[in-house]
């Protein structure tokens, strides 16, 4: 019922009887595939540390005495260039992905929680209904997405980006696996003789006892909206509306006519993973409750 | 975390009498609007984004654009089924399709295998430092596709690559590699995402099972083969319904992949496609394009879900 610590302490004690040979493969397959899954990331690092000529002329995975005042130098360039469009980037990728998911999660996990707990008729219908946009894919969407807002005149705008984004039928499904088996009528129903009404118990009672999904559902949806591209790619023509993928990408595509990009290209690069490395890590133990939630049924 | 949640439940529950017995009546009116609140927002925001884009898309794809000599005015008409026609016409799109049809018919395998193996590794006795390995392999899901497609462009390339004795002699920008060059950027960043979610549906079978299997005499190949593996198939299921999904959609990387290679023409995936047919722009065609692609991802996923015969989703 409660979500799996992912730790097991019992199987510990196992671990004397195993035969040297598999445990020394099983540590070889890992610690290659260790190296296949950090080394791009590390190359990133290291070149975002090289000046312009020292990317070229030095070897590629090994940091120059100089990596320090260059990379304060390459991310002051990069802040500076162009008017400081990239912090902008920053900041509206920030905005699109966090009140876009915040937002969904909200909406998303009421609607599941009064799926599992409240019956109604038509409910069944609903809920296929939501599930088959799971399974429709979201660029399919982004087109017919850009013909609705040109007609109502808001295609290049926040709202083309955002409002699209907010919707997450995947957030619907988990919040309502996992109300349905975290969440005891008897509590409901306790509070509603404490006179406490529905919606206040939702918010105080239920949310609470679905904190770990919820946090799923906020993590992988803003990693969704962060990670958009055809949806702003066919939306926005003005950069100062870009999300920081898309800005990246305009300057990845324009290095031929302007090579002196290739270098904020990768800095770029290098900054916009950050925060989102950063947010997975800090909030490892919740996210990974969560998930468990969503594959056991 | 969860372990604060009992408090929360002995506060709560302490009773007040009085209330509530007389009120059924209200109860029910409150009852329904509760749901309006919960379920109203989601379904207009779906209605909106959703439902209304789709049918918008059915819409356009049945007209078509007629000219009055070759300057004169366009005019939109109702076309029936001539997009459609032109769609079934348009080798180029085929070719994409076919094109992402092979790359998930390998790829999906590769990754879901390897996402499985890493579980079953993490999950039995055999390592230490699971934690820094469940990490290390989850980071790439934090780059997104352009970026992850940027990385690995430079990585690729003969001249600007780390391993440049390699590139060099393997054109994995080249016609006949880039569509495996791309798939093993996907791989790069999805292995270690699929990998958790079938880590967690492990973590959730019950120790005693295992113990019972040991006691008659089971080796970890037979409680990995006969006792994991059917046990995290529903979660096998879901990851593979998502990759199909995903390969379907196939966009960011190859467009990406386009300033670092000239074997990625403006059709190489369907999505391409659309895109370029909208950029044209011929809305209707383009539409036509979506519609179809929606249906063929929509019907290839189901199908997927009805012949696994397991509810993967409940």
């Amino acid at each position: 019922m409660s979500a799996p610590s992912l730790t097991r302490s019992s199987k510990a004690k196992g671990s004397q009887r195993e035969p040297i040979l598999s445990r020394s493969a099983a540590m070889l397959i890992m610690g290659v595939f260790t190296l296949y899954f950090l080394i791009p990331i590390w190359w990133l690092l290291v070149s975002s540390t090289k000046t312009q000529g020292q990317f070229t002329t030095t070897p590629a995975l090994i940091f120059t005495p100089d990596a320090i005042p260059n990379f304060i130098d390459n991310i002051s360039g990069l802040f500076a260039y162009n008017d400081g469009v990239f912090l902008k980037w920053i900041l509206n990728s920030v905005l699109y992905a966090g009140a876009g998911a915040l937002l969904g999660t909200v909406i998303a996990s009421m609607c599941g929680y009064a799926l599992a707990k409240y019956g109604f008729r038509g409910r069944e219908a609903v809920f296929n209904l939501v599930l088959s946009g799971v399974l429709v894919p979201a660029t399919a969407l982004a087109l017919p997405l850009f013909l609705i807002f040109s007609q109502v005149g808001l295609t290049n705008t926040f709202w083309a980006v955002f409002l699209p984004s907010i919707v997450s039928p995947f957030g619907v499904y988990l919040a309502r696996i996992y109300a349905a088996s975290s969440v005891p009528d008897e509590l409901l129903e306790a509070a509603r003789l404490d006179g406490s009404n529905e919606v206040r118990t939702f918010f105080t009672v239920a949310t609470r006892l679905m904190a770990p999904a919820l946090v799923t559902i906020f993590l992988f949806q803003f990693v969704a909206i962060w990670n958009n591209f055809f949806l702003p790619l066919i939306m926005l023509r003005d950069p100062s509306l870009f999300p920081v993928t898309l800005g990246l990408y305009s300057w990845n595509s324009a290095i031929g006519q302007n090579p002196e990009l290739r270098s904020f290209v990768i800095i770029g690069a290098f900054v916009s993973i950050i925060p989102l490395i950063i947010a997975f890590l800090s909030l490892q133990r919740f996210w990974s409750g969560g998930l468990a939630a969503g594959s056991i049924k | 975390m969860i372990g604060a949640f009992p408090m929360t439940v002995t506060s709560v529950r302490a009773p007040r009498h009085g209330l509530g017995v007389s009120a059924a009546p209200r109860k029910r009116l409150s009852h329904r609007k509760a749901l309006t609140i919960f379920i109203g927002p989601f379904l207009l925001l779906y209605l909106l984004f959703y439902v209304i884009p789709i049918g918008y898309a059915i819409y356009q794809s049945f007209l078509t654009v007629e000219r009055v000599g070759t300057f004169g005015p366009a005019t939109t008409v109702f076309g029936g089924f001539t997009q459609y026609i032109a769609v079934f016409q348009a080798s180029d799109f085929w070719a994409s399709v076919l094109r992402v049809l092979a790359f998930g018919a390998v790829q999906v395998p590769v990754m879901l295998g390897l996402a499985l193996l890493f579980a079953l590794l993490l999950d039995s006795p055999l390592l230490k430092g699971k934690k820094f390995f469940r990490l290390a392999f989850f980071a790439p899901y934090a780059v997104p596709g352009v970026i992850a497609a940027i990385m690995w462009g430079f990585l690729y390339s003969p001249s600007l690559s780390p391993f440049s004795a390699v590139t060099q002699n393997i054109p994995f920008l080249g016609a006949d590699l880039v569509l495996w060059s791309i798939a093993n950027i996907v791989t790069w960043v999805y292995v270690g995402y699929n990998m958790l979610i079938i880590y967690s549906a492990l973590l959730a079978i019950p120790t005693e099972i295992y113990e019972a299997a040991r006691i008659d005499g089971a080796s970890n190949w037979a409680i990995a083969w006969q006792i994991k593996i059917p046990l995290v198939t529903p979660a096998l299921i879901l990851t593979a319904v998502f990759s199909i999904i995903g390969t379907l959609q196939l966009l960011a990387e190859p467009q990406t992949l386009r300033s670092f290679s000239t074997a990625i023409n403006s059709t190489f995936t369907p999505n391409l496609a659309v895109y370029t047919t909208a950029s044209v722009p011929n809305y209707s065609l383009a539409a036509a394009f979506s519609v179809v692609l929606a249906l063929s991802t929509f019907v290839l996923s189901f199908v997927f879900l009805k012949v696994t015969q397991r509810r993967a989703f409940a």
